[in-house]
């Protein structure tokens, strides 16, 4: 297996641990609005500032495959 | 459950699709590599350029040309980039100020004394030529002044609507700008710094979060041959610099307290926690710049090369379906737009909020 081959598998993988990170994101937001509508708004914005933390680490892992 | 089955049945004729043309490309690749490069279309796209590139017409590119302005050792060579003919890879020489320059994926060697023609080592680099201070107007840096001209005007124009009308409603450009603001304020700024300071740094949180809107909204335009502006890292390394400039400067004594000598853990956790607090001032902007650098480079990525299946596969058969995706991806990419400038602004305003934070009793 070549080195970009390599480097294709962990962005693979970083993909799939922010995949996981986004999606308890996502469903404890939901959960959360459906308990508490009034504070939909809130929810929403602090779940999508969450998910750039994740999805950061991500793609990190995506720019270090580019890299190399 | 009728939707469900239907859901159900388009994904499976998706994913057939999917392998069928995988399969396909697999063969048809390996015939056709000269042919079409996906990868050197992308990255050409992707990248910065010298040239603004607009459409190619009976085989003859129609493009704007940028001056190029380099620094060499022998001072300053202006000159136009059309006199390289389009060439981008090295062939073209262009004699300027006694020096020779020549064009090579999209950076501009000098030739070193005496020699006529770039010569390549066995990794395609020049050899004898040596790289001279570029300052040139490169379509980023053309496309970031279009859209600080665009945001001067929407400003200014709004800026004055205000001034004329005697009861303060906002009334044509004004009214558009005005819900925009009143965001950033009572999302942003209010909530994440805090009523009392929020107004210091109100000039600097809208500024970026509109710069960054437009330019990634630029991006998007296939007119513009998607100037991938804030898909750079340079511009997006400049944003996030200065926020940490901003952070560093107005952090307070209970910033830097929480930073060397964490309040409230025994003494070999604070000698512990020093370490980590200090690389996490430099991880905050550079964390910053990653993200969005990564998330526009990847949309454009993404778009391009759903569009380049229809050249790998060889068939307007799947047109359709690169098409449909690559709309679908640029619906999401417009909405990502929006949250890319949303969340830079959100995360900046929360680093200064930290910074200022005052000690809880």
């Amino acid at each position: 297996m070549t080195i970009t081959g390599i480097a294709a598998i962990g962005a693979g993988l970083a993909a799939i641990g922010a995949g996981i990170g986004i999606g308890k994101i996502g469903g404890s937001a939901m959960d959360a609005m459906a308990r508490q509508p009034e504070m939909h708004a809130k929810i929403q914005a602090s779940a999508l500032i969450l998910a750039a933390f994740v999805e950061a680490v991500a793609l990190f892992g995506v720019v270090a495959a580019l890299i190399v | 459950m009728v939707l469900n089955t239907s859901k159900v049945a388009l994904i499976t004729v998706l994913l057939l699709f999917n392998t069928v043309f995988l399969n396909a490309a697999e063969t048809k690749e390996k015939e056709k590599k000269e042919s079409f490069n996906a990868k050197e279309m992308i990255m050409h796209h992707v990248k910065d350029a010298h040239e603004f590139h607009i459409v190619e017409w009976n085989n003859k590119p129609i493009s704007i040309s940028l001056p190029i302005i380099l620094w060499t050792n022998k001072g300053l060579s202006i000159f136009s980039s059309s006199e390289f003919h389009h060439d981008d890879s090295g062939h073209q020489i262009v004699e300027k100020d006694g020096n020779k320059f020549v064009k090579l994926h999209e950076k501009i060697y000098q030739l070193n004394n005496g020699s006529n023609s770039v010569e390549f080592n066995k990794e395609h680099h020049p050899e004898n030529a040596s790289l001279p201070l570029d300052f040139s107007i490169t379509r980023n840096v053309f496309m970031m002044w279009v859209s600080v001209i665009l945001l001067l005007f929407l400003f200014i124009t709004s800026a004055r609507k205000y001034k004329k009308s005697k009861d303060n409603v906002p009334t044509g450009i004004a009214g558009f700008v005005e819900p925009l603001v009143v965001f950033v304020r009572d999302e942003i700024a209010k909530p994440m710094i805090g009523e009392h300071k929020y107004e210091k740094y109100m000039p600097y949180l809208l500024t970026v979060f509109f710069f960054i809107w437009i330019n990634n909204i630029f991006g998007l335009i296939p007119i513009f041959n998607g100037a991938n502006v804030s898909g750079n890292i340079a511009f997006t390394l400049t944003l996030a610099l200065c926020t940490f400039i901003i952070t560093t400067f107005s952090g307070n004594k209970n910033y830097w307290k929480h930073i060397f000598w964490m309040p409230g853990v025994p003494i070999p956790m604070k000698i512990f926690l020093m370490p980590i607090e200090l690389i996490g001032i430099f991880t905050k902007p550079v964390s910053l710049m990653i993200r969005l650098f990564a998330n526009i480079t990847a949309g454009h990525i993404i778009i391009l090369a759903l569009m380049s299946l229809i050249f790998i596969f060889e068939t307007v058969w799947v047109s359709p379906v690169s098409v449909a995706f690559s709309l679908f991806i640029g619906i999401i990419e417009i909405v990502v737009t929006a949250i890319q400038a949303y969340i830079f602004t959100v995360l900046s305003a929360l680093y200064f909020g930290m910074a200022t934070e005052e000690e809880h009793h």
